[in-house]
């Protein structure tokens, strides 16, 4: 059954849906959206670091999407305003990937599959790698849940009631770093970030809770990534620009709603 | 058995001290209040005691399993995060509905259990801040200038909702106030502090303490008088006297 490559395609579009559209909320509740795309541009680097140790992608991308997240972490715990340093951070890490990769000798590297994923060429294998980090990303998420949403909302109020914002901002960059080391397969560092945000911030209108938010982004997300597959067929497109621009016009119908909403 | 203590704490921001050697003890039950100036490290102070700000020197110490409800100065809500009250009341414990809709009368707003928290007015706010702090069942409650935003009226139900709170619960209250007056009149004990504590002790104490006149001055004077003006004669002047604190 998943020898069809297009089910299997299916399977990664969904695991990688699952994981970032709840993550996503967290990402855009806190504004933390350079953050993402710091820490998904840096995944270039990181297949480059498993080009040249000849790791497994998947390994390479998470140490360096980890380490990523870590620096932009501390960086903007110093700064208050670090929105130019992730800017920064963000484009920096996607030029030096890319002059990484080009440097490796003896590797004809099909850049293209990085950048914007190759979701049809996904294997039983990945979905495997794909869909125990997705798990895991959720599994984090619903762990975390009540504390994530309590640092998120006020510092200084998790920390009066014992909990610690800075562990549970670590717990999210590690979740950020899976999410971005599954879904490069899928969509690619450069539009890895956009299944985090845009799905998240179609959602938001038609929510009153964080939780039915999180659901809300996971259906768009989910209808993205299938919706996108199918216009990739019809049209013969490239699949990860696909499923974010499916995305994105959901996203453009949800805007457009929202203002009837609040005048019922 | 105190529930929070300092010795010799020493706050910095940026290499700059703030507050320096502050030796305090918060006992069971007690209503504590911190004066001073804007800048004088009040809040800071309550920060620190929550343990949001890592001394600079000297340390804080809580006991053990100490559950501390706390009510900020002000809470921005990012517009991207759908949130109702009922679903606010249940941070960072779940804690069962007919209980959130009580605490939420006891507050004196139970109509507004299913409205965003983003779209409430700032009186509004501050009373579904307290509800959520009390649900927490504190042992202490920490509320930093509480009752801005709230008019005289209001101000004077919260001052007497938190009095009923510690009647019932026996929690300690700490909280920093710019409604001298009404400060004077609820507090067990109050801290003077500018840069340091310069004075403490009962009301009477710290109003007769010639730092606490040097810092606050005549105006001062107006409201302690009005103070105990308010214990012979209830409800003379009130509202006028005090129209530019609310």
């Amino acid at each position: 059954m998943l020898d069809d490559f297009i089910l299997r395609a299916a399977l990664a579009g969904l695991g990688v849906a699952l994981a970032a559209a709840p993550l996503g909320c967290f990402v855009v509740w806190r504004r933390m959206a350079y953050f993402g795309d710091a820490t998904s541009h840096a995944a270039i680097l990181g297949v480059a670091l498993a080009l040249a140790t000849e790791l497994p992608i998947f390994a390479g991308v998470l140490a360096v999407a980890l380490a990523m997240a870590l620096l932009v972490t501390t960086l903007s715990e110093r700064q208050v305003n670090s929105d130019a340093l992730l800017g920064v951070l963000a484009h920096a890490a996607l030029a030096l990937g890319l002059v990484a990769v080009s440097l490796i000798e003896g590797v004809r590297v099909d850049l293209e599959s990085y950048l914007f994923g190759e979701i049809l060429a996904v294997t039983v294998q990945d979905l495997v790698v794909i869909w125990t980090g997705a798990g895991l990303v959720l599994a984090l998420l619903v762990w975390r849940w009540q504390a994530l949403l309590t640092s998120t909302l006020s510092p200084d109020l998790a920390t009066a009631s014992g909990i610690s914002p800075r562990r549970e901002q670590l717990i999210l960059t590690l979740a950020l770093a899976v999410t971005v080391a599954v879904a490069i397969k899928v969509v690619g560092a450069l539009l890895i970030a956009a299944m985090l945000i845009i799905p998240a911030a179609a959602a938001r209108p038609f929510a009153r809770t964080p939780e039915a938010m999180a659901a809300l982004a996971v259906a768009v997300g989910t209808l993205s990534a299938l919706g996108g597959l199918a216009g990739a067929f019809a049209f013969d497109t490239p699949a990860g620009p696909s499923i974010v621009t499916m995305a994105a016009a959901l996203f453009a119908i949800s805007a457009a709603l929202s203002p009837l909403l609040k005048r019922s | 058995m105190s529930l929070i203590e300092t010795h010799g704490l020493h706050l910095a921001y940026g290499g700059r001290t703030v507050l320096r050697d502050v030796n305090i003890s918060i006992a069971r039950g007690e209503i504590v209040t911190v004066v001073g100036p804007n800048g004088s490290g009040k809040s800071s102070l309550l920060r620190a005691l929550i343990g949001a700000i890592p001394p600079a020197q000297g340390h804080v110490t809580r006991a053990k399993g100490l559950r501390i409800g706390y009510v900020p100065q002000s809470l921005s809500i990012d517009s991207t995060l759908p949130l109702t009250v009922a679903r606010f009341l249940n941070l960072p414990s779940r804690v069962p509905a007919a209980e959130a809709l009580a605490a939420l009368s006891d507050a004196g707003v139970p109509e507004l259990a299913e409205r965003q928290l983003g779209a409430l007015s700032g009186g509004q706010f501050q009373r579904v801040l307290l509800a959520r702090a009390l649900l927490q069942a504190p042992d202490i409650l920490i509320l930093d200038e509480a009752t801005q935003g709230l008019d005289q009226p209001g101000a004077a139900r919260f001052y007497q909702q938190i009095e009923a709170v510690r009647q019932a619960r026996g929690c300690a209250v700490l909280m920093v106030s710019h409604d001298l007056h009404v400060v004077m009149a609820a507090s067990d004990r109050v801290l003077c502090l500018n840069g340091h504590v310069c004075c403490e002790g009962t009301p009477q104490v710290v109003a007769d303490a010639p730092e606490y006149r040097a810092l606050f001055g005549t105006g001062t004077q107006g409201a302690l008088a009005l103070y105990r003006h308010d214990h012979d004669h209830d409800h003379h002047d009130h509202d006028c006297a005090h129209e530019e604190a609310s």
